[in-house]
């Protein structure tokens, strides 16, 4: 019983975000007009609720490093991912201020009431938008936590499946239905995929919770009895399947579709919220087989070395023959797919590798790097698919570099916020972008990974190319008359906030930096406070 | 009043950093506030870069006989905390190099402000913004003793750059700035790659990770041959591209001549400097073994790109892209003494980016000058200047004189100091490269006093507007339309750099000076490869083949401890502000 109520306290926030989730959908549907309008700041409340239940819960960690003295929070993993998720969460809430309320069906509706008419509880779509919002936000939550197979297959599809809503009813265009029904579609065939990964592992070991998982691989290593290989295939199906949620090659066909059809403020919130649980499940996963050693899970290695060469290649250079500029962002969104898999094959290689110079400094720590660019990237790519959310052109959304030019002229604010996105992501100091890149590659060098890091920083060059463009378009093109700032302030202040945020990290980032790398530094490795013994610099691909 | 001389070089920064932030949020548009306001923060940066200079001609200790600028070290240390995590600091330090080159970068920002009040009449407030932002990241790169801080500035001016050509530029501009950007970021990418495997060595080796420069330099040469050739690519890859040296100058003049005055000015002032500046301060130290090894082709480069580009320029028809070639050309003699790796070559290769940056600039403002009367920048549309426009004649003359290195003016101690480095660096470079690089003098002197002689003398020929009202244009030589020669705020604009390309001529010894400790310090680490070099010539008593064996590890030869930088006392940080 006293398992189950310590069990309980760690997933509070979660319970919090469902049962705010749940009270969005009630408030959606009352008869009154003004609390109708009610279910985004139930979302906000729970967001900030959950955000304190997380340092609260964190605080009765019983790991001797973290918690205790509720002041001097020092996070641990799941509660760094599960904060930062909020806090992006929270941006990505005001970003999607409003996008029901603009859709015609609910405008229709609320006009028909206004004029006596009794409300379609039908046609309301405000309480089932934020609640879906919350409960995708849930589902990343509870993947930071996830340690069993069955948990995080579960956490996955939480985060997925209200998305797929979310793209088909936030936008009253056909390129909505048409995004959401291939994003189904194929996210139904990518959790297929690693469905039957996660079925191989339990089949080749009977286990699904990861720490027997973990015990099981260790005892069979110790033996020197070979692991089966139905267990490798299984991480490596489990692997290619939740690519799909990082937009990943090879399974990044969809996000050029579905960027482009969903409504901009639930592109941004694609472009996140799923990533980030793709990437925390994937350093899940790998954890699982880093018991085998180094040198058996060459393999695995190199399909990671490969994914990430090829993601941030075809990315990169899929976005340079782009004319729509949600599309530019979605092939750029999945390049820094490709960045953050260095990160992450810097941190397989540290846990696979025990004896491999352990990092004294927070850099050449993978995971924490990983963890950094993800919330460097969220920032940067929430800021300028805010700054599209925001402007319109002849009713439809701004996608074209059409569409945007000029707009650094006519909205000083929405230009310069687009402008230190964007530079933030092509990786240019002083924005946080850049310090993120520091750590991904120093990470990567720390392991040896030279030929990695150079294709790396040639693919950075590359990307250079189209977020140009889209930077001349906001100031170098004459303006287009056509294209008219829309009065939502919510979205305004998320887009500014999350610019600022991007540069206030750049020059002052130490807080972030120290506090995502006391939130890595036990779980990757204990050996970390051992002083790294000179050791033979061997160069790795 | 005292001020403390450390606290100087932050403020460096922050002032135009400020300033362009002063001006951003300036809500007044009227452009005479936004340009006063502009002048008034450069003209403050410029005060403290003297200030700052002052002190550092002051004696070290009462009484003492050496002063700052001779301790060959980085001095007025200091650090601004940044990610401890990763060992970076907003580190500040400078020595006599880095400091004629703040000077050069702060008195050019007010002169080209100055110089563009009447060309820049759309967006001047965002102009001059970006302006502001370009100094501060221009110092920024002279001050930096953290090596991660000095890339942060050298990308940063980027951004202005792209700015000022992107929306100030003339008709290619947007092509021109895209082409600017791209060439030199994907340069500076590489860089970026091998300044972190520096780090990452240095940090396999101490355990810690530090960006200081001092220690990274220290690190590094401890770097076999191969890793060292890999860590100058990547270094070359950079500053090369920003030097521009040939072949991969191809970048420069079109940026050049799209970029508006002001651009061009600071461009080649300051901006190309800046890959001299790294490949003196990083490449040189860091990378010793490696740099005695390449540096004849480098040097072949440099002569290729000397000649070739002199060629270029003989052609061209365009003024500004003539002068925007012969920078190609001139910073090649740059780099040409700096990879003699000698003293004399080096004082010379940083008397020449100080040179350059003077008497180029005052060719852009100048070319600027007639292009905001005659809106056209072709030779062929004009000639015989001297006679309508005296004074301009006067300084244009001058500059050209002072850029092909005539006696007396300041180009000549340059480009002699060069020339005398590679020809006296027998084991590196020689007599063949000096010989070569010195028949792009004459030809240096055949385009200048070609152009000037086309255009400043000979028949007068003033272009003609093509305006519609007049479809009938008179000939130009028949009735001469009024123009107006120089006004009282272009002379001001032009008179400094003319006096300072005067003094610089006449009196280069100070400057020379307060170089050689410095430059001793920076080719201590190739000198001693070439000493040890020398001795196994003398000892193996063979042939003058010289292979470098990549397994030959250079601290194999030399023991050299690497001492981690707990113990290896670095330059206590003084506190900012008392």
């Amino acid at each position: 019983m006293h398992q189950m109520t310590e069990k309980l306290l760690t997933l509070w926030p979660e319970l919090v975000m469902l049962i705010g989730a749940c009270a969005c959908l009630l408030v959606g549907l009352s008869p009154s007009a003004s609390t109708r309008k009610g279910p985004a700041w139930v979302a906000a409340l729970t967001l900030i609720t959950a955000a304190h239940l997380v340092i609260f819960s964190n605080a009765f960690n019983p790991d001797p490093l973290h918690g205790h003295g509720a002041l001097a929070v020092q996070l641990d993993t799941v509660s760094f991912i599960k904060l930062a998720i909020i806090a992006v969460g929270l941006l990505l809430l005001m970003v999607a201020s409003q996008v029901p309320d603009r859709l015609r069906q609910t405008i229709d509706a609320e006009q028909r009431a206004q004029r006596g008419a009794p409300f379609e509880t039908g046609d309301a779509l405000n309480g089932e938008f934020f609640a879906f919002f919350l409960f995708s936000l849930t589902g990343a939550m509870l993947c930071a936590g996830a340690r069993d197979l069955v948990w995080l297959f579960l956490a996955l599809e939480l985060t997925s499946l209200p998305t797929y809503v979310m793209v088909a009813i936030a936008r009253d265009r056909a390129d909505a239905q048409e995004a959401a029904v291939k994003y189904f579609f194929l996210g139904a065939m990518a959790a297929a995929v690693f469905l039957y990964g996660f079925t191989l592992i339990y089949g080749a070991t009977g286990y699904t919770q990861y720490d027997q998982i973990i015990t099981y691989i260790h005892t069979l290593t110790a033996q020197g009895t070979p692991v089966s290989p139905l267990f490798i295939a299984g991480i490596v199906l489990a692997i290619v399947g939740v690519s799909f949620k990082i937009a990943a090659v090879p399974m990044h066909f969809y996000a050029a579709d579905v960027y482009q059809g969903a409504a901009t403020p639930v592109t941004a919130f694609l472009a996140f919220v799923p990533k980030t649980a793709g990437f925390i499940a994937l350093l899940g996963l790998l954890s699982l087989a880093a018991p085998l050693g180094y040198t058996q899970l060459q393999p695995i290695t190199w399909l990671l070395w490969t994914m990430a060469v090829l993601t941030m290649t075809v990315g990169n250079i899929l976005g340079l023959l782009q004319n729509n500029v949600k599309r530019v962002l979605a092939y750029s969104s999945i390049a820094h797919s490709g960045y953050m898999l260095v990160g992450l094959i810097a941190a397989h290689a540290a846990a696979t590798h025990p004896d491999a110079a352990p990092a004294q400094n927070a850099l050449g720590n993978g995971t924490a790097a990983l963890l950094f660019y993800l919330v460097a990237y969220g920032l940067a790519t929430l800021g300028a698919f805010a700054v599209l959310g925001c402007v319109t052109h002849k009713g439809d959304e701004a996608q074209t570099f059409d569409d945007i030019a000029g707009l650094g002229r006519r909205h000083p604010m929405l230009g310069a916020v687009m402008l230190l996105s964007v530079l933030s992501l092509v990786g240019l100091p002083p924005m946080v972008g850049f310090l993120g890149k520091i750590y991904l590659f120093g990470s990567a060098f720390q392991h040896g990974f030279v030929w990695l890091v150079v294709i790396a920083v040639l693919n950075s060059a590359v990307s250079a190319v189209y977020y140009l463009r889209i930077i001349g378009a906001c100031y170098f093109s004459q303006p287009n008359d056509d294209t008219q700032a829309i009065p939502v302030p919510a979205r305004r202040i998320g887009a500014a906030v999350a610019a600022l945020a991007a540069l206030a990290l750049g020059i002052a980032g130490n807080q972030l930096v120290d506090a995502v790398n006391d939130a890595t530094i036990t779980t990757t490795d204990d050996t970390q406070t051992v002083p790294a013994p000179t050791r033979h610099v061997s160069t790795n691909w | 009043m005292t001020i403390d001389p450390a606290s100087l070089l932050p403020l460096l920064v922050l002032i135009p950093l400020l300033g362009a932030l002063a001006l951003a949020i300036l809500p007044n548009r009227s452009p005479v506030a936004a340009r006063g306001l502009a002048m008034l923060w450069s003209l403050l940066t410029l005060t403290a870069s003297l200030v700052l200079a002052y002190q550092a001609c002051q004696p070290l200790a009462h009484d003492a006989p050496t002063t700052y600028l001779d301790t060959g070290q980085l001095f007025f240390q200091s650090a601004l905390p940044w990610i401890d995590a990763f060992g970076l600091q907003f580190a500040f330090g400078i020595d006599a190099i880095s400091l004629w080159l703040i000077l050069l970068s702060t008195a050019l920002t007010p002169l080209v402000i100055l110089g563009s009040v009447s060309a820049v009449n759309d967006r001047v407030k965002e102009f001059h913004v970006w302006l502001l932002l370009l100094e501060a990241a221009m110092i920024g790169t002279f001050v930096a003793s953290d090596l991660i801080f000095f890339y942060i500035c050298f990308e940063f001016t980027l951004i202005p750059l792209y700015f000022l050509i992107g929306i100030f530029g003339s008709t290619q501009r947007l092509k021109a700035a895209k082409v600017f950007f791209l060439y030199t970021f994907t340069g500076s990418m590489l860089t970026f790659a091998g300044v972190l495997y520096v780090a990452w060595f240095n940090a396999a080796h101490t355990g810690v990770w530090s960006f200081s420069i001092a220690q990274l330099v220290q690190a590094a040469q401890a770097m076999s041959a191969q890793q060292q050739t890999f860590v100058l690519l990547a270094l070359l890859a950079g500053f090369a591209v920003k030097v521009p040296l040939f072949p991969v100058h191809t970048w420069l003049p079109l940026a050049h001549t799209e970029a508006p005055t002001a651009g061009s000015v600071i461009l080649a002032g300051v901006l190309l400097k800046l890959g001299t500046y790294g490949l003196l301060r990083f490449a040189l130290p860091m990378t010793p073994i490696a740099t005695v090894a390449f540096a004849p082709y480098i040097g072949a480069f440099a002569v290729a790109g000397i000649l070739y580009t002199a060629l270029i320029c003989w052609v061209q028809k365009d003024v500004k892209k003539l002068i925007a070639y012969s920078s190609v050309s001139h910073l090649g003699f740059c780099v040409l003494g700096m990879f003699a790796l000698n003293d004399i070559g080096a004082s010379g290769a940083v008397m020449y980016m100080i040179n350059h940056g003077l008497s180029t600039g005052a060719l852009f403002l100048c070319i600027g000058m007639i292009y905001e009367r005659f809106h056209t920048r072709e030779m062929a549309r004009m000639g015989g200047l001297a006679r309508v426009i005296p004074i301009w004649a006067f300084f244009m003359v001058f500059f050209c004189l002072a850029s092909v290195g005539l006696p007396g003016l300041n180009g000549f101690v340059g480009e002699f100091l060069t020339l005398l480095g590679a020809f006296n660096s027998h084991d590196v470079l020689g007599i063949g490269y000096a010989a070569v690089a010195g028949l792009g003098m004459i030809l240096a002197a055949i385009y200048i006093l070609y152009m000037v002689g086309k255009i400043v003398f000979g028949p007068v020929l003033i272009p003609q507007h093509d305006t519609h009202d007049d479809p009938h244009p008179t000939p130009a030589a028949s009735s001469h339309p009024h123009v107006p020669d120089l006004n009282a705020r272009e002379i001001i604009t032009l008179t400094p750099l003319a006096v300072g390309c005067l003094l610089l001529g006449l009196f280069p010894t100070p400057l020379l000076q307060t170089l050689e400790a410095p430059i001793a310090t920076l080719l201590r680490p190739t000198g001693l490869v070439l000493a040890d070099r020398a001795d196994e010539l003398t000892n193996a008593d063979t042939t003058t083949l010289i292979v470098i064996d990549p397994t030959d590890r250079w601290d194999n030869r030399h023991p050299q401890q690497l001492v981690p930088p707990s113990s290896h006392e670095p330059p206590k940080p003084q506190p900012l502000f008392h």
